[in-house]
């Protein structure tokens, strides 16, 4: 046994176990991942890809399995309302499902939302294939996906969305995942299957908010599949409370001529993860990501990108920025694979950093692996500072140097928003941005 | 308005300014020229608080107050302005936008109200007419992509947005074709008026064709040498500036 498995995290993690779901295949899939985490343990510095995230600090803490009271627990729906976004909506305080904070009658024709616990109760058989496995789409390694193994050990709750097939979903979905202070500091899960089917398509917005300074520990899983055809438009708005220690895996996977675009602002948390897995299977699939991850005080934020394109004349493109200041820490690793028979793909990764401050730091890995013919890829990194001739021209023109600062961090980051189509929250995401940035 | 006395600075160690002394008046325009590394750009440069530039002795007052106790930003609100030699390119900030920001960061400080994006239009089409320069600049991200004598006529443009009180113009005559400096010089001229006062910095004689000066400076070792009217300029264009003053050797 891998000698983490005694840490109190792991012990903590494993105590208590969801009770009997009364389905027998869920019960027995949810003792397999609990029995592969207790022997797996958590990953150490030695594995690749914890490398430049130590869970030391974490290892020694405990965490309360979930939220007896999350039902009732008070809270504040304008701490979610965003502008441009007013569709349906499933809110999840600390994991659990809150039917009195959502808003999911009356759904458009074509679209099927709703929570796992709702969706286990009405017909589990549907569920089976995907909850059998810790995820669906992309590998999970031992100890390397611990975390994906303690999801599917012990979350109970979630979303199942689907959109049908040629159904074209106008109104954005918004799923809202609050991590809320309790009197303990609590652990909770969330485990998201969404697929849209044949020549769908929807606008997405997921969003991770919380209240208080406690300590919290989530993990969150979610497996996004798009059919032929499809399209979805994801904005990922990370803006956990500072003492959330927030771990989520992604897994994307697009078939023939499906589309994809992703948005990820991440603000908040003390120890963010955010392992991305995408694969693009059929022909013609196209994935377009774009970042920005913005730590700062002593937070940490830690982007695990992967793609792989493993079907002819894919395409994808990646344009993430990472802006660290105070003694904050950034890692971004984006990896593309263009596996054999891939042929015709087209790959692009950039990957900009500025460090605000000398106690800041931005670790960035770009890997590329090309085994097919006929393919263009394009791959960048940087880390540097805010050039100092720019500063002085913004200066010369009469902008006081914080200001100026704020403007060159903001049009650097820039990038990763100007093609996000929906204007109004564009507009505000691009305002959160501007405001994470020190004074 | 511009009183520079016995002005000595530094830049990586190297004393660049050796003593250099000069008066500006409102209404006046002034020619500094000289050879390379005469000190023109540092001049410019100290002028308008760039960092790195150490200035060691000497004295800069403008309108009664001591210029280089001010940062960048409040130089330029005191009306201070420097067009670059080159006009740095700021990807993802709107040529407009940050146009705005600075006019209205510099009127906040004077304590005078900001303009509104309506108010702020108005004054940059009355600008571009008065200029003559075509309005696509207004739509770009700052100077990127421009081509050489765009980025100058922008710092022209920005100019007459910001209305300073003493505009220094370093070299803002390099790199262009004719008629690229004759719109420069143009746009200079047209903003020539008895409260505004002028330094054009330049090693050749050229602008001055377009832009007829009141004195004329020669610049060299990190000193002014040598004085005069206009017609100075046409002495070094025959001349060059070999056979300078005694100064020139110093």
């Amino acid at each position: 046994m891998n000698p983490s498995a005694s840490t109190p995290l792991v012990a903590s993690l494993l105590d208590a176990p969801p009770s009997a779901s009364g389905i027998a295949w869920l019960d027995e899939a949810r003792r397999e991942h609990r029995a592969a985490f207790a022997a797996g343990g958590l990953p150490g510095a030695r594995v690749e890809a914890w490398k430049y995230t130590a869970l030391r600090g974490l290892t020694q803490r405990r965490f309360a399995a979930g939220d007896a009271t999350a039902a009732t627990r008070d809270v504040d729906a304008a701490a979610f309302a965003l502008p441009g976004v007013d569709g349906p909506r499933l809110v999840f305080v600390n994991g659990v499902f809150r039917a009195d904070l959502s808003t999911a009658a009356a759904l458009p024709d074509g679209l099927s939302l709703q929570p796992l616990s709702q969706a286990l109760r009405n017909d589990a058989e549907p569920l089976r294939f995907a909850l059998s496995r810790p995820a669906l789409v992309g590998p999970v390694r031992e100890a390397a996906d611990a975390f994906v193994q303690v999801n599917a050990a012990s979350a109970t709750d979630g979303v199942v969305l689907k959109v049908a097939a040629h159904a074209s979903i106008a109104a954005p979905v918004q799923l809202v995942f609050v991590g809320a202070a309790a009197d303990a500091e609590l652990a909770w899960h969330a485990r998201n299957l969404i697929e849209l089917g044949e020549g769908a398509s929807l606008e997405l917005i997921e969003h991770h908010v919380g209240s208080g300074e406690q300590a919290q520990l989530a993990t969150l899983v979610g497996d996004v599949v798009l059919h032929e055809g499809a399209q979805l438009h994801h904005v990922v708005l990370q803006n956990a409370a500072s003492g959330a220690n927030l771990i989520r895996r992604s897994g994307l996977r697009l078939h023939a001529r499906a589309q994809l675009r992703l948005h990820v602002l991440e603000l908040g948390g003390a120890l963010v993860r955010h392992d991305l897995q995408a694969e693009l299977v059929g022909d013609g699939a196209q994935l377009h990501t774009r970042g920005a991850f913005m730590p700062h005080g002593r937070q940490h934020v830690d982007t695990q990108l992967a793609i792989r394109h493993q079907a002819l004349d894919t395409a994808s493109t990646s344009v993430w920025r990472g802006v660290a200041s105070d003694r904050a820490r950034g890692v971004f690793r984006g990896a593309i694979l263009v596996a054999p028979g891939a042929d015709g793909s087209d790959a692009s990764l950039n990957n900009k950093n500025l460090l605000l401050s000398p106690g800041a730091e931005i670790d960035t890995k770009p890997e590329l692996e090309i085994y097919a013919d006929e393919v263009q890829a394009a791959h960048g990194a940087t880390v540097g500072q805010l050039d100092e001739r720019s500063l002085f021209y913004l200066r010369s023109r009469g902008i006081p140097l914080a200001e100026a600062r704020a403007l060159l961090t903001a049009a650097f980051c820039r990038a990763v928003l100007d093609d996000l189509p929906n204007a109004a929250l564009r507009e505000h995401l691009s305002g959160l941005l501007i405001a994470q940035l020190p004074a | 308005m511009l009183k520079i006395e016995n002005l000595h600075a530094r830049v990586e160690g190297k004393e660049i300014l050796k003593g250099l002394s000069l008066s500006v008046n409102a209404g006046e325009v002034h020619a500094i020229m000289g050879p390379n590394g005469a000190g023109k750009s540092t001049l410019g440069n100290v002028l308008s608080g760039r960092e790195g530039y150490e200035v060691t002795a000497g004295s800069v007052t403008y309108n009664g107050i001591d210029l280089l106790a001010l940062s960048p930003e409040a130089r330029a609100a005191a009306g201070v302005f420097l067009a670059l030699q080159y006009p740095v390119e700021i990807p993802g900030v709107n040529n407009t936008y940050f146009l705005r920001a600075a006019l209205n960061a510099q009127r906040k400080t004077r304590g005078e109200k900001e303009l509104d994006s309506m108010q702020f239009l108005k004054l940059v089409r009355e600008k571009l007419k008065v200029m003559q320069i075509s309005d696509e600049l207004l739509h770009r991200a700052v100077n990127e992509g421009f081509s050489g004598g765009e980025k100058k006529r922008n710092e022209i443009f920005q100019m007459a947005v910001l209305e300073p009180q003493l505009a220094i113009l370093d070299e803002t005559d390099s790199g262009l074709d004719i008629d690229a400096l004759k719109q420069v010089a143009q746009g200079v001229n047209t903003l020539r008026s008895p409260d505004r006062a002028f330094l054009m910095i330049t090693h050749y004689q050229r602008l001055l064709d377009y832009v007829v000066p009141d004195f004329v400076h020669v610049l060299a070792n990190g000193r002014i040498v040598e004085s005069g009217d206009k017609s100075l300029a046409l002495k070094l264009e025959e001349h060059g500036y070999a056979g300078l003053g005694a100064g020139a050797a110093a």
